[in-house]
């Protein structure tokens, strides 16, 4: 007997409750009209960054294409004669139908090139319209580090700078000479 | 002495605001959820939404109407039928205003009673006819449920009966003139309602269409405007309990100041209301559970409803 007073009370309890929703408003975004806040972290469409300079910072280290654990990129090194024969993509692809948006290719990169940046409107009706060449990937800014340039801050001998005159790097410590 | 052309007008009046109710109301059970669970539901087509259903009926009209090579193609083909016939039948003797009903007839209430046996027979040669086990599982279901809660919904309906002293609907309706029956007959009116959730199988007794457990019961093989059919003969099942509930329990098209058809069609989406709110709040019975709240709660209720009822009507008769 208790119990049954007990399931009627909980019934009418939990319809009660949910009638108070009637006066709370609605949490769905509506999404075409009005857009989600996306972080700046949000790992969403993969770009290819410049240098403060405008030039490629992909050095075609094939570190992503490594990384990636679906295997969604692929490139091919060449060098620019051009510009002191570094090396750069020849080709740059990414399948988009595969990705998994983890983000292990902007972790492997060391020259900050490839990103990933707030935009998750990618919805083709081809899917090889998926497949994303070196033109689409390249844009002409710098991404989200603006002042980094990785030949000026490699902690290496290049044609523009040699060892321990590069940004934030001291000069290079004679270890034979560092007596207790 | 009847007048046929108000009678055929009535009958299109009828029909007509049936069927436009019964596909709106997929709209308006679909947009009510969404405000309890704090989303907007269908809102994109027309204004706020209120053309979806004709969105959805003309996708449903192009689908490809599939008859399993294993189903019984007679029996599968005449169900949604009848379904819907049995529905639209039972709209015959709802009175919605005074003069306003396509068959006055002197046992409404048996009328409506007989209706309902009826559509239990769609559901069961439906799950039959589809050969499938679900679809089986699902018609056993309901067998089980409509046979228990026949019963009762004739019981608990019989204190109105009684009180008004006729088994005419608009009689019935007449007798409330200054008091509405949900008084009197509480418990008649919580029994009533009850087994009218479990014949329209509305949550929480929609056990034979359990789509949790059974895919969707006994139309899970149907498909295009078969489909359709049983789904607008659920939904006019809930527009006729609404009916009925208001009807002999609320007093039908009495109140103040408003038009009585007016007053009718307030109190009736009130109650289809709180059969969506019922829906969007609880869970599903057990099925035994089901079965023995049917068969040793509300059924002695109704029986002692009954009981109590009689014997006042005799008393104040002297």
């Amino acid at each position: 007997m208790m119990n049954t007073w007990l399931y009627a009370r909980n019934l009418i309890v939990g319809l009660w409750i949910v009638f108070k929703r009637t006066f709370t408003k609605p949490v769905t975004v509506q999404y075409p009209e009005e857009q989600p806040y996306l972080p700046p972290r949000w790992r969403g469409r993969i770009v290819l960054t410049r240098d403060p300079d405008g030039e490629e910072r992909c050095v075609a280290c094939y570190l992503c294409s490594a990384a990636c654990p679906v295997d969604c990129i692929s490139l091919q090194a060449a060098d620019n004669p051009e510009a002191h024969d570094r090396r750069y993509p020849a080709f740059f692809r990414i399948n988009f139908s595969r990705c998994i948006y983890c983000g292990m290719c902007e972790e492997a990169c060391p020259t900050n090139a490839i990103q990933l940046i707030p935009d998750f409107e990618q919805s083709e009706y081809a899917r090889r319209n998926l497949v994303y060449e070196k033109e689409d990937l390249l844009i002409s800014g710098t991404g989200k580090y603006h002042d980094y340039n990785f030949y000026r801050m490699a902690g290496v001998r290049t044609r523009d700078k040699d060892k321990g005159q590069g940004e934030h790097e001291l000069p290079p410590v004679d270890v034979k000479s560092l007596m207790p | 002495m009847i007048d046929w052309s108000h009678t055929a007008l009535t009958i299109a009046v009828m029909l007509g605001s049936c069927l436009t109710l019964a596909g709106m109301l997929i709209w308006v059970e679909r947009r009510l959820l969404g405000v309890w669970q704090e989303r907007y539901g269908p809102n994109r087509l027309g204004p706020g939404g209120c053309l979806q259903s004709l969105a959805d009926m003309i996708k449903i009209f192009t689908k490809e109407d599939w008859i399993p090579p294993f189903a019984d193609k007679a029996v599968f083909v005449i169900t949604p039928a009848i379904v819907v016939i049995t529905a639209l039948m039972s709209f015959a003797v709802i009175p919605i205003a005074p003069n306003f009903v396509v068959a006055d007839l002197n046992v409404g209430v048996l009328f409506f009673l007989a209706m309902s046996s009826l559509a239990a027979y769609s559901v069961i040669i439906g799950g039959w006819a589809s050969n499938n086990k679900f679809a089986f599982l699902g018609s056993l279901r309901a067998i089980a449920q409509l046979l228990s809660y026949e019963v009762f919904m004739g019981l608990s309906l019989m204190g109105a009966v009684l009180l008004a002293g006729s088994f005419n609907l608009s009689d019935i309706v007449e007798a409330q003139r200054h008091q509405w029956f949900v008084i009197p007959q509480f418990l008649g009116f919580l029994g009533f309602f009850m087994a009218g959730l479990a014949e329209a199988h509305r949550t929480p007794f929609d056990m034979p269409e359990a789509e949790a457990e059974l895919v969707a019961g006994y139309h899970s093989e149907y498909s295009g405007m078969k489909f359709g059919m049983f789904f607008v003969g659920e939904y006019l099942s809930i527009l006729l309990l609404s009916a009925m509930t208001v009807i002999l329990f609320f007093g039908g098209w009495h109140g103040p100041w408003l038009p009585p058809v007016v007053w009718f069609a307030v109190k009736m989406f009130g109650f289809i209301a709180l059969i969506i709110l019922i829906r969007a709040a609880w869970p599903r019975f057990r099925f035994d559970q089901l079965l023995s709240f049917g068969w040793k709660v509300v059924m002695p209720l109704a029986l002692i409803n009954l009981l109590v009822t009689g014997g006042v009507v005799l008393w104040r008769a002297g």
